[in-house]
């Protein structure tokens, strides 16, 4: 069964259309990453998956079921922009929250205690909120999404503000849980953490997909006729090869439009060079990310 | 703020009692000097816990004055019969002459000026002229059950001013509570877990319930405060009175009041991008609320001017309004039907529009909408 099934939302604010007509399917144990430019719809997207807002036409089904109040508890969600209650500390902030998504107290504080040893934050459990820091903020949120044991947890910028050992033990955690076959919603402009946790990607700009697919097949699409070239020795002139940029350690060779990066090969090889590394250049995320929403800002 | 209204009620009371404290020894042991210059005021020169000595020329009163034997003294002139003016002499700076004082001199002035002329219970009688007993009949002539006066209206007016800052502090509450979860955006994992209807509800009632807890421990500390207070008011607290009903409309208007407010202040935390401003525009709403108060004497010596039915069936001055009314008159059945009818289709009306509006404003942060977006949205919906 399929987590998420978003078939045909649209939504408008006054007389802007802010989502129009998207649709995408997110299975369980899968991390799938909502990419796009500011603006492009994504929030508004996530709310309405998170049945915060209603999309004006269109359906959000979440586990096979239509969204309703009794889905929220199967739902969880850290927000892009967050908080909590400065004054209140952080076991009872946990404790409160987990018990709107329908959780008894004493689950939800042994469960509380659980995460919090887990990650590292058990000595801090009597403090205030406002006495934390931001990335410490930042991971009882996190355990907030995650306490009531959701299927799916939608995570709208997860990383930012994490030094790089919270951000270590957060990716650990979320491969945890999609390894007990949550499915996970990645919102990110990091594009690097989208290549290093995401299966597919869905990207939106304006409203509308644009890109929407298994990672590897979208960058394979976009990939530029290149390969990267590690050697010893000389390389001189290679048949159909266009242009050679030499680069920090290795050089990239720009094939001819007909030549395969398996023909280049069997050429290099047969002149019995020493190869140390041989690849078909994929652009980076980063890049493809540009070229699209570039090309539609044009 | 719960104990903070008993505490300040209690300072009252203690304050009140020391100043009275001090003030009365001063009169007790007074002594006044006259000077007669017109002649013939000869007696009654004790009057009750003041003592007149007569002195013959003003001179003489003056040293009196200055060693401290008497603490003032007064002059009558030859032509006090055709002009009554008395010529009054102090060391203290004062604003006037004391009541005690004023009785004093007013009664010695009488007595010698009627002694011999009228019986002496006539000349009491001069003093005192007047001691009004009111009794309010019923329309068959029975004596009716409430009789009004003063002790008929402390309930009430206490009651009334109690509802309005219960009212306002909870309004402030709910506001303030709304308006941090919209700044640190606590909202969205709130509206994420229950639906905007359920969050509504659940503000209402828990800060409902605070609100009658709060009215609960000041109804609770009031007697007590009454019994210390007894001895400043004296028997004053025995002519205390509950007009007919008035529990059961205090109650009433009390729910529906503090409704009426937190559906307001809902909406208006909802539009409002932090509890600063909503503040600013809940002054709006409950400066209505206050002007009963205002008015207070008015209604109190006017109590059957048609401008009371206004603020009676005005919703949001009604709650106020009729509890204070409650106190000085009888509010015709008719008045008390349009009032509840009006407070109840407002709070339905303003909770209809509020949940409209309420899920798309709180999600709108930075910025409040403009009149026109408001309006546009309550069509839409």
């Amino acid at each position: 069964m399929l987590a998420v099934e978003v078939s045909h939302i649209v939504k408008s604010f006054v007389d802007k259309v802010v989502v129009n007509d998207l649709s995408f399917s997110v299975s369980q144990g899968e991390i799938f990453g909502l990419i796009g430019p500011n603006g492009a719809g994504k929030t508004t997207t996530i709310r309405m998956m998170m049945d915060i807002i209603k999309p004006d036409s269109g359906d959000v089904t979440i586990l096979g079921e239509k969204l309703s109040e009794s889905t929220k508890n199967k739902l969880g969600y850290l927000p892009e922009e967050r908080g909590l209650y400065k004054k209140l500390k952080v076991i009872d902030s946990i404790i409160y929250l987990a018990s709107l998504k329908g959780m008894d107290r004493h689950s939800a504080e042994e469960k509380a205690n659980e995460l919090l040893s887990q990650t590292g934050m058990l000595p801090h459990k009597g403090k205030r909120i406002e006495e934390l820091s931001r990335g410490m903020g930042q991971i009882i949120q996190f355990i907030v999404s995650v306490i009531h044991d959701p299927k799916l947890v939608v995570l709208d910028e997860p990383f930012a503000g994490l030094d790089p050992v919270n951000t270590d033990l957060l990716k650990g955690m979320l491969f945890d849980l999609k390894n007990q076959g949550k499915a996970l919603i990645l919102s990110t402009h990091q594009m690097n953490e989208i290549e290093e946790l995401c299966d597919r990607i869905l990207m939106i700009n304006h409203g509308r997909s644009v890109l929407y697919g298994k990672l590897a097949e979208i960058k394979s699409k976009y990939r530029s006729n290149s390969v990267l070239l590690e050697f010893e020795g000389e390389l001189g002139e290679v048949p159909g090869v266009t242009e050679k940029r030499t680069h920090k350690g290795y050089v990239e060779l720009v094939l001819a439009g007909n030549t395969t990066p398996q023909q280049i090969l069997e050429r290099l090889v047969s002149r019995g060079m020493v190869i140390n590394r041989f690849e078909v250049a994929t652009p980076p995320l980063n890049e493809i990310f540009l070229r699209v929403v570039g090309k539609a800002h044009e | 703020m719960t104990l903070i209204v008993p505490l300040i009620a209690l300072l009252l009371i203690v304050v009140s009692q020391l100043v009275s404290g001090i003030a009365m020894p001063t009169v007790e042991i007074a002594t006044i000097g006259y000077v007669d210059e017109l002649g013939g005021f000869q007696q009654y020169t004790s009057q009750g816990n003041i003592t007149l000595v007569r002195f013959d020329t003003p001179g003489d009163a003056t040293e009196a004055l200055i060693r401290g034997d008497i603490n003032e003294y007064f002059v009558i002139p030859p032509d006090y019969i055709s002009a009554g003016v008395i010529n009054r002499y102090t060391l203290e700076k004062q604003l006037a002459a004391s009541p005690a004082v004023t009785t004093v001199i007013n009664n010695f002035l009488t007595s010698n000026l009627l002694a011999g002329k009228v019986p002496e219970a006539t000349v009491a009688r001069i003093e005192a002229p007047l001691n009004l007993v009111t009794t309010r009949l019923t329309e068959t002539g029975a004596v009716a059950p409430e009789q009004g006066g003063y002790g008929a209206l402390i309930i009430p007016f206490v009651f009334s001013i109690l509802l309005a800052l219960s009212i306002i502090f909870s309004s402030t509450y709910l506001l303030q509570g709304l308006g941090e979860e919209k700044e640190n955006r606590l909202i969205e994992i709130l509206l994420s877990s229950v639906s905007a209807r359920q969050l509504l509800t659940g503000k209402v009632l828990g800060i409902g319930a605070a609100g009658l807890a709060q009215v609960a421990v000041w109804a609770i500390s009031a007697p007590l405060l009454l019994n210390l207070a007894y001895s400043s008011i004296g028997g004053f607290v025995s002519t205390i009175q509950l007009p007919p009903n008035f529990i059961v409309l205090a109650v009433v208007y009390f729910i529906l009041g503090y409704l009426l407010f937190s559906v307001i202040s809902a909406s208006i935390g909802a539009i409002s991008s932090n509890s600063r401003e909503g503040q600013q525009l809940i002054g709006v709403f409950t400066l209505p609320l206050l002007i009963p108060l205002w008015f207070t004497s008015l209604m109190m010596f006017f109590p059957g001017n048609p401008v009371w039915v206004f603020f009676t069936i005005f919703p949001l001055s009604a709650p106020v309004e009729v509890i204070m009314r409650l106190g000085v008159s009888v509010i015709p059945a008719w008045q008390l039907v349009a009032s509840i009818v009006v407070l109840v289709l407002s709070i339905i009306g303003i909770l209809l529009l509020t949940t409209r509006i309420f899920r798309t404003y709180l999600l709108m942060y930075g910025k409040r909408p403009s009149i026109g977006e408001v309006l546009r949205s309550l069509r839409t919906g």
